[in-house]
Order: C-alpha cells, then structure tokens, then sequence
C-alpha cells in the first residue's frame, strides 16, 4: 500500500483552528446532533438492553463470519444476484469497471458508501473514462467541490450555506447569493431527477447483509439510493465483508439503534431490502475485504469491525468537533476512523490514534459497545514500538523517563526549569515548546511541593514541640 | 480470477475462536405504551400527516379535496380506481415522472418509528413511492405493532424481491442540518389510518 505524504492531523487541526467563529459553529452544530441523539435514545426503555444485544450478535459474526459469508453468498445466488470477491480496493474498482464495461456505460449514479470512497472508487473511474454522480445531497456537494466527505453520515457538515449557495451558482446556475437551503436543495432534486432517470448503473452502499436470506439493506433519508437503483438497469452493491448479519430477525435490533445514534431520527425514512434483481435488471454485490481479514486477526482491535457507521463517536468526539473531518485524512473520520485507519496503512494514518484525548464519550455512545479509546490508547501503544511515531515525541518521552526515574535528576531539572522560567522565560515561550501553543505558561512557584512539604513539616514538628 | 478462496482462508485463519452465542431477542420489545396514539405523534414529529379515516370514500374525498386531480395519481388499490389509476404496473419505471401522487397499502405500520412496511407485492413497481412527487399510504389500525421487534416476527419468512420501511416523507439536513423535506422523493406522506 502506498504511503503518500499527507498533513498531520495536529497541522491541519491547527489550520482549522485558525477560523475561531467556524470552529465553535462546527463544535456546536455536531454537538446539536449529539444532544438529538440522547433525547432519542433515551426515550427508548431496552436502549442498553439493545446496545448489549447488538453487540453480542456482531460478537458472534466475528466468530463465524467465514460460514456466514459462505452461507449470504449462496443465498444471494439463489436470489439471482451475481456476488464477487475483491482482495483490496484495486481489485474493487476493477470489478465494479468490469461490469460497467459489460454493459458499455460510461456513466453512474452512486448513493452513499463510505467503501468506495476508502477505495477511491470515483478517482479510478474517472482515469477510464467514466462519470460518477453521487447522489446523496451532502455528498453531491463535496464532490462538485472536489473534496472528500469530511464525515460518514453527514458528508458536507463542515460547511456553510454560504458555501453550498457558492458552489450551486457555480456548477448549477443558481441565484448568486441565495442561501436558503430549502431553494438550494430543490435546485439539486432537480438536478439530480434528471440524473437518476438518465444513468443505466446504479451503485450503492450496503448497511446490513443477511446470511439467512441472501437480502440486503440500504438505509437513506432522501431515497436516493433506491430512486437509482429502482431506475437503472444494472444495481451493483459494494460492502465490506464485516456488513453482515446472521438472521433476518437481527435487522430489528440494528434499526432501532443505527439512525437514532446517527441524528436522533426513530429510523431513516427509508429502510430497503433487496434480496432479487427486479424483471430484467442485473444486481451485483461485490464483497471486499481489503484489510478487514487482517484487522480480524488483530486481537486488540478486531471489535472495530462490530461497526455500523453511524457516526456518533464523531459527533460527541471533542477532538473532531474542533478539528474538522478533512484533519483525519482517511475516508472515515473521527475516533472510529482512528483504529480503522492504522490497519489501512500504519505509517500514514500513525498520527490519528493520538488525535484523541481519550475522554471515552465516544465508547459510551457507540451502538455496538466498541470500546474505541480503548483501542486508540492500545494503538499508540502499538505505533511507538514499531517505530511509527515522530522522533521529536520518542525523544521527549526518554528523556521525562529518565527524569522521573531518578529523584536527584528530577530534583535538579525542577530547579532548572523554575530558574529558567523565571529569569529567562523566552527559553520556554517560545514555538519550539509545544505546549506553548494558545496557552500562558504558569506562574512560576517559589519552590516545589517537595521543598515546601520539607520545610513545612519541620515547621508543625516544632511547633507542636513548643 | 476470484480472491473469495483466498479471502476465506484469511478469514478462517484470524476469525475468535471462541464461540459466542447469539443472543435472546425475546427480552427485546417489552415497552407498553399507547400504539395508535404513538404512532400519530412519531409520524408527526417526522413531517408526515396521520389522517384518521373510517372507509375508502373518506380517503377519496380527502384526496379530492387536497390533490389536483388533473396531474397523474397512481394507486394499486382497486377502491380508489375512481381518483386514480390502477394500469401502470407493467409500464416503463422511467414513466412514472411525472405522476404526483402514488397511493399504496401498507402491510403493517410500526408505532415506535412510525414506519410502514411495503413489498413488491402491494406495490406495484418498486419506484412508485419514490419517484412521485407526494406519497400516501393506508395502513389499518389493527395492523400497527409497538416496535421492530414485532415487525420482524410479523414479517417472519415473508417471502419478497424487494421491501422497505418507509418513514415520513424523504428528507435532507446536508445543508447546515436545514430540515427540508423532498429531497429525492416524495415530498410529504399521508397515512391514512383505517379503522
């Protein structure tokens, strides 16, 4: 796997930080979404008794998601539905442009799925020629703005009406100016009508595959997925190898959590099951592994596959509500975007585990009972011994083991350091110090606890002898 | 050629060895609480109109009053052959784009989301209660069950191409969470509840 240069996500959250009014709005906005969330949650009695039972069902596909896929596979066959294999993105892409070719379309209309967006699905088809048009609102935003989803559910939230009524005018023709979302998103259901009825491939996304039945389920708020799919001659849908469930039955306990975790709604407006190709349509489902398998085999991190995507460990994160989603360089964002991204590729994403401050509100809120900052401090851990972490850090963290092992050498750099703080404080105050950054250093003390405690206590000894 | 061999043998290799068991579902779906009137509030609270109705001429009468019978109504419901049309079933999907409103029956309803299941069986085409413009759907009021806990042992091994859950009208907050409704497809949902 190729490991391109990307920004860390310190420096780019840093860069995000710059726009102090647009941080504090974005903070907001996803905080609004998490408070929606509770108020959802909490009306429902079983809401823990549903997280324990979801868990335990993803618990028992990890253990036998080898006969599982054996058994959705011939299920779906028998349904009618073509099923392939891929090893990794590269074999994905060429799959899904291999039945494009079939079929000699060159384009497709494309709902939501964050897997083609990690196998850069868009960019290799636009190197053979296809067009690719998402349409999922947020989505068809960021790519008319040549940028990738900056979160799983809601793909366009670092920006502002002002923004998307920009990026329309541009590309749609809308009114310059006009920012009310209501005329906006009308502009592009127009747009996007035209689309669905025009494209003979339809792909989309999967959030649940059935072993016991061979079916599969997409879940949209703006039916997009099924506008395409229910148009298109050819329906192919990709997923990761982990989206699957044992039994039909199963799907009862996943939708009552996925979109009340997600934004707060009882369910997405729409909740589809496909399970045969309609008369004359061709239905593919490609099922791809692409580092799952040895994300598997990692014993610490493997329940990072209990995964259903819904976003609300990003939401509540307090990191990602200040950093933005771009900051995390990896198609999923945010705490659980963290433990996926190092197993894709551990000397780029090796920053991400530390993007954290491992408050836990993300593990308390996963729908599965992930224990995510669990898994982010065991990857640090991880990272630092296999040499993946910068040596400034590794330096520093040395040298502080050595200081605080040896109490004389913790003594004298105490001293040092008041000295130095009070006399010269441009040593410390200064961009080489780290924790400089957007903080005053502290007053300095007259001495350290050990010398006051020593004074302090022959001090009571006396007095009490007087 | 195809990777599934080598891709299970991964699998096979790094998959838990420990068996975990699939838990009880029974204990799920025990709430009680008013069906009808939860699902009224839900549907509500998610842009969809509940209306009451005792008979099939009281939803005909509601549509005359509300839709422009001059567009394109469709419906799979012989009782409302006289307000809409039933012959579109074998049609082109791509057809319907123009049709204003799709009217179909659910085979049941859910209370705690207010969702309503449909199945190729009852719909028609499988586009028809997305590509219209508004959507209705009638649902009997003794077919409305608490949670999807019970809509899944009522639809059981229901045998379909294609299914869905349908709840509320379709909808976006992509553009600075702006609620708008009509994202894609229909613009508002009636469920008609009959007696």
């Amino acid at each position: 796997m190729s490991s391109e240069k990307v920004i860390p996500h310190s420096d780019a959250a840093a860069k995000f930080n710059k726009d102090v009014e647009r941080v504090n709005w974005h903070d907001e906005t996803l905080w609004f979404v998490r408070a929606k969330r509770d108020k959802s949650a909490h009306q429902i009695e079983d809401w823990e008794l549903l997280r324990e039972t979801a868990s335990q069902i993803k618990f028992n596909v990890l253990s036998n998601i080898h006969d599982y896929l054996v058994e959705f596979e011939a299920n779906a066959q028998q349904n009618g539905i073509i099923v392939h294999w891929a090893a990794d993105a590269k074999e994905h892409n060429e799959i899904v442009h291999s039945i494009m070719a079939k079929h000699e379309v060159k384009q497709m209309v494309k709902s939501k799925s964050m897997l083609t967006e990690e196998c850069h699905l868009n960019d290799y088809l636009a190197e053979k020629g296809i067009e690719v048009i998402d349409s999922d609102l947020g989505e068809y935003i960021v790519q008319l703005r040549k940028e990738p989803p900056s979160h799983i559910v809601l793909p366009a939230i670092h920006l502002k009406k002002e923004d998307v009524s920009e990026t329309f005018h541009e590309h749609l023709g809308t009114e310059k100016g006009n920012y009310n979302p209501q005329y906006l998103t009308e502009s592009a259901r127009h747009s996007l009508r035209n689309t669905f009825l025009t494209r003979k491939v339809a792909l989309t996304g999967v959030n649940f595959a059935v072993a016991e039945t061979g079916e599969f389920v997409v879940c949209t708020n703006e039916g997009n997925a099924d506008m395409g799919a229910h148009l298109a001659d050819v329906h192919i849908a990709c997923m990761g190898f982990e989206k699957l469930i044992p039994k039909r039955e199963h799907l009862g306990v996943f939708l009552r959590l996925l979109a009340r975790s997600a934004t707060g709604q009882p369910i997405t407006t729409f909740s589809s099951h496909f399970k045969k190709p309609r008369d004359g349509q061709e239905m593919h489902i490609v099922i791809v592994d692409n580092g799952r398998s040895t994300q598997l085999g990692r014993e610490d991190f493997r329940n990072s596959l209990k995964c259903i995507r819904c976003g609300a460990c990003m939401n509540t994160c307090p990191v990602y509500r200040r950093s933005g989603g771009h900051s995390y360089h990896n198609a999923v964002a945010g705490p659980i975007g963290s433990i996926l991204a190092p197993n894709l590729d551990m000397t780029k994403n090796a920053d991400l585990p530390f993007a954290s401050t491992l408050c836990g509100s993300c593990t308390n809120v996963c729908p599965v009972k992930i224990d995510i900052h669990d898994q982010l401090y065991k990857w640090r851990q991880v990272l630092v011994k296999e040499g993946h972490t910068p040596t400034a850090k590794t330096v520093a963290m040395k040298t502080m083991a050595t200081v605080l092992a040896n109490p004389t050498v913790f003594n004298i750099a105490g001293k040092s350091g008041r000295f130095v703080m009070k006399n010269i404080p441009g040593m410390v105050n200064n961009k080489m110090n780290k924790w400089y950054d957007q903080r005053e250093m502290p007053d300095v003390p007259e001495e350290s606890f050990r010398e006051w405690y020593k004074k302090n206590s022959r001090e009571s000894k006396d007095k009490k002898n007087e | 050629m195809s990777s599934k061999g080598e891709i299970l043998k991964r699998i096979k290799l790094n998959q838990p060895t420990e068996a975990a068991e699939l838990p009880d579902l029974n204990l799920l779906g025990s709430e009680q609480f008013d069906v009808l009137e939860t699902y009224k509030t839900v549907l509500k609270g998610i842009g969809g109109d509940p209306v009451e109705v005792t008979d099939y001429n009281e939803i005909i009468n509601y549509i005359k009053e509300n839709y422009n019978l001059e567009k394109r109504l469709i419906t799979t419901l012989p009782e409302l052959s006289e307000i809409a049309s039933l012959d579109w079933k074998t049609v082109d999907p791509h057809s319907l784009q123009d049709v204003e409103l799709t009217v179909v029956k659910a085979h049941f309803g859910v209370a705690e989301n207010s969702a309503l299941w449909v199945t190729d069986a009852i719909l028609g085409q499988r586009v028809a209660p997305f590509i219209a413009q508004y959507l209705a759907i009638v649902v009997h009021k003794k077919d409305l069950v608490p949670t999807m806990q019970q809509a899944y042992q009522r639809i059981g091994n229901m045998e379909y191409g294609f299914g869905t859950f349908i709840a509320g009208p379709s909808k976006t907050a992509d553009i600075e969470q702006s609620l708008v409704l009509g994202a894609h497809g229909a613009r508002g949902l009636i469920v008609f509840l009959l007696d």
